[in-house]
């Protein structure tokens, strides 16, 4: 990607606000051991002898001020303007599994557009019994299905291909959310507009597109439509956001982010692939000959420590220390994660903070004592298939460097005495 | 024999469904009447497209560039345009009918297209400057690139190898870090990027 190196250098205050707080932190745990009494516990403070805000003093609630660093965060020279761009979950900074979907990240083609609910209409046409037209409310009123899955641009890590490029997991890795769907199946709406005239169903597609200017069309093979594919309108709990797909987004459980059709208008049943723009032009692979490989659509097993990581530096010293990060894999569940110190020499098995779930997001915990010493560190996911995550070498050993999308790797984070951390490649 | 089984929505009307359903197959199915020519074409893009393209759809910028880059594919910075990568004549016509201009999409007519398309053919060295393409002659078009693609192959290329058991001790005798992103230091700083 010859634009990689086309932004201007910015200043490495990120660095500098990591040693800064990794020497408060220095100063705080020297307090706790202190002979003088804390004043935060001897002295009154006003938190206990005043009040606080009123019920009524946010009736949709946004994080305190003192997690502002918790936000999306876009990278001006990857894409020529921030319409058609993309931002970054804070990964570094998130704990557990779901992802809140105020700092989801976002990845438009034509930007995030204002679809009311009544203004919607989902059309199926095509090789179908009947063709239809939905209202918003119609689809409120099929039988309903939860649940979880983590979504991941294909272009995830994308950068990182020829080398290691972006300081924080936020940037490497944080072009994924992972959120509990409610929604109706794919495959309830087809059978109600009827597939008996598309005859074998087994070479049939579905051309999926948004109402969005760009329409981000995508083919879809039939078996995947009748499989685990929701048209979802909810997401944690609430509407999904305006920016995620406002009222109605497809969810393509394990497959790459672009087939996640937000706003999602027409849903056609045809006898082949559309071989549209997002499917020819961008989302195919190119390997080292030059011939691409197209229909990737599986996200294989991945995982990354989110902490350490540069954006969240060891503040504590030397002693417990949690490492902990996320694995995930489209072809079902995380079953392991190892975790290496030393560059990949020696591993040990992270504990999973609960047991994997089919395409959705694990979270993973290293309990650990850290010697003050550096470290390497790097995570390597295993899924129910039996895949091990592999490393970047392995990976540019079959494709090259050019692939754009789909970069699996193990991640390594360089991390040093003072506790600050980097993103390298290692031997 | 249709029986929805929920009898939920209507059916859908025809206008209702021209309206939306313009996608082009890759043999032309879904094309409109119509034709453009390549000087036609030179200046209904030089309206509505070249701000951002270019004049001979090199692009300008970090906008996309439509044409060169034929014989870069296997090197070390390929050059993807639709001369040097798009598989299928109909996708350009497609894309550009439904999607472009970027923030005036969908404001063609089915002429500005094909002369749009047959434009971006000259400019990419694929036609001469007199050629006209219309829903006739569209499906005789092959592009270069037509037969540069394969199937996801990654079960037995890929699948098949990271298996089994992997290695937990003594899995390498020595490492060096080889590569510093710090060194490029091409990281937004986050202060900055907190305001906008």
């Amino acid at each position: 990607m010859s634009e990689l190196f086309k932004g201007k250098p910015t200043s490495r205050r990120a660095f500098l606000r990591g040693s800064v707080a990794a020497a408060a932190g220095a100063v705080t745990a020297g307090a706790a051991q202190a002979g003088t009494p804390d004043p935060l516990i001897t002295d009154v403070q006003p938190w206990a002898t005043g009040l606080g805000d009123g019920v009524d003093a946010s009736p949709y609630g946004l994080p305190i001020e003192y997690e502002s660093d918790v936000v999306r965060r876009n990278v001006e020279w990857l894409t020529a303007d921030t319409i058609s761009s993309i931002n970054f979950t804070p990964i570094h900074a998130l704990d557990g599994t779901i992802t809140p979907q105020g700092c989801a990240f976002e990845r438009h083609h034509s930007g995030a557009i204002d679809l009311k609910k009544e203004d919607y209409r989902l059309m199926i046409n095509g090789l179908v019994d009947k063709p239809l037209v939905f209202t918003y409310a119609d689809l409120e009123r099929f039988p309903r299905e939860n649940h979880v899955y983590f979504c991941e641009c294909a272009a995830n890590t994308g950068m990182e291909w020829a080398g290691a490029q972006l300081n924080g997991a936020q940037f490497t890795h944080g072009m994924i959310h992972n959120m509990e769907y409610t929604g109706v199946p794919l495959r309830t709406l087809l059978e109600e507009a009827g597939l008996d005239v598309a005859g074998e169903l087994q070479d049939k597609w579905v051309y999926v597109e948004g109402a969005d200017a760009s329409s981000n069309g995508r083919s879809i093979p039939m078996g995947k439509a009748l499989g685990d594919c929701l048209v979802a309108f909810k997401a944690n709990g609430e509407a999904l956001r305006k920016e995620h797909g406002y009222p109605v987004r497809l969810v393509v459980p394990g497959w790459e982010g672009n087939m996640w059709v937000k706003w999602i208008r027409r849903i056609e049943v045809t006898d082949g692939p559309v071989e549209s723009r997002e499917e020819t032009s961008k989302y195919t692979d190119t390997l080292a000959d030059g011939t691409s490989r197209k229909w990737t659509w599986v996200m294989d097993a991945k995982s990354v420590v989110t902490s350490p990581s540069p954006q969240s530096p060891i503040t504590h010293g030397k002693g417990p220390l949690v490492i902990t990060g996320l694995a995930w894999s489209g072809h079902g569940a995380i079953t392991r994660v190892d975790v290496s110190k030393d560059g990949g020499k020696t591993w040990e098995t992270a504990r999973l903070a609960k047991e994997g779930e089919a395409k959705a997001l694990t979270r993973f915990y290293l309990d650990t004592t850290w010697d003050g010493e550096e470290m390497l560190l790097q995570s390597r996911a295993m899924d129910d298939t039996g895949y091990i995550q592999p490393t970047k070498a392995q990976l540019r050993e079959v494709r090259g460097e050019n692939s754009i999308y789909h970069n699996n790797c193990i991640q390594t984070w360089w991390v040093r005495p003072n506790g600050e951390a980097e993103n390298v490649e290692v031997s | 024999v249709w029986s929805g089984e929920y009898g939920l929505g209507r059916e859908a009307l025809p206008e209702e469904i021209a309206a939306w359903d313009v996608k082009i197959m890759p043999d032309g199915r879904g094309l409109p009447e119509g034709s453009g020519d390549v000087w036609t074409g030179d200046e209904v893009f030089a309206e509505h497209c070249a701000v951002c393209h270019g004049d001979f759809a090199e692009g300008i910028g970090n906008w996309p560039k439509l044409a060169g880059g034929q014989g870069t594919l296997d090197r070390k910075d390929p050059l993807k345009t639709v001369g040097s990568y798009w598989p299928h004549l109909s996708t350009v016509w497609d894309y550009v009918n439904r999607s472009m201009p970027f923030g005036n999409a969908q404001s063609l007519t089915p002429d500005d297209v094909y002369a749009i398309t047959a434009y971006i053919l000259y400019s990419n060295n694929l036609v001469e400057d007199d050629f006209v393409l219309s829903h006739e002659n569209f499906a005789e078009f092959e592009m270069p690139n037509a037969d540069g693609f394969i199937v996801d192959d990654r079960a037995e290329t890929e699948y098949a190898i990271w298996h089994g058991e992997p290695c937990m001790e003594n899995c390498k005798d020595s490492v060096e870090i080889t590569m510093r992103a710090a060194v490029l230091d091409v990281t937004p700083d986050e202060e900055g990027t907190e305001t906008e």
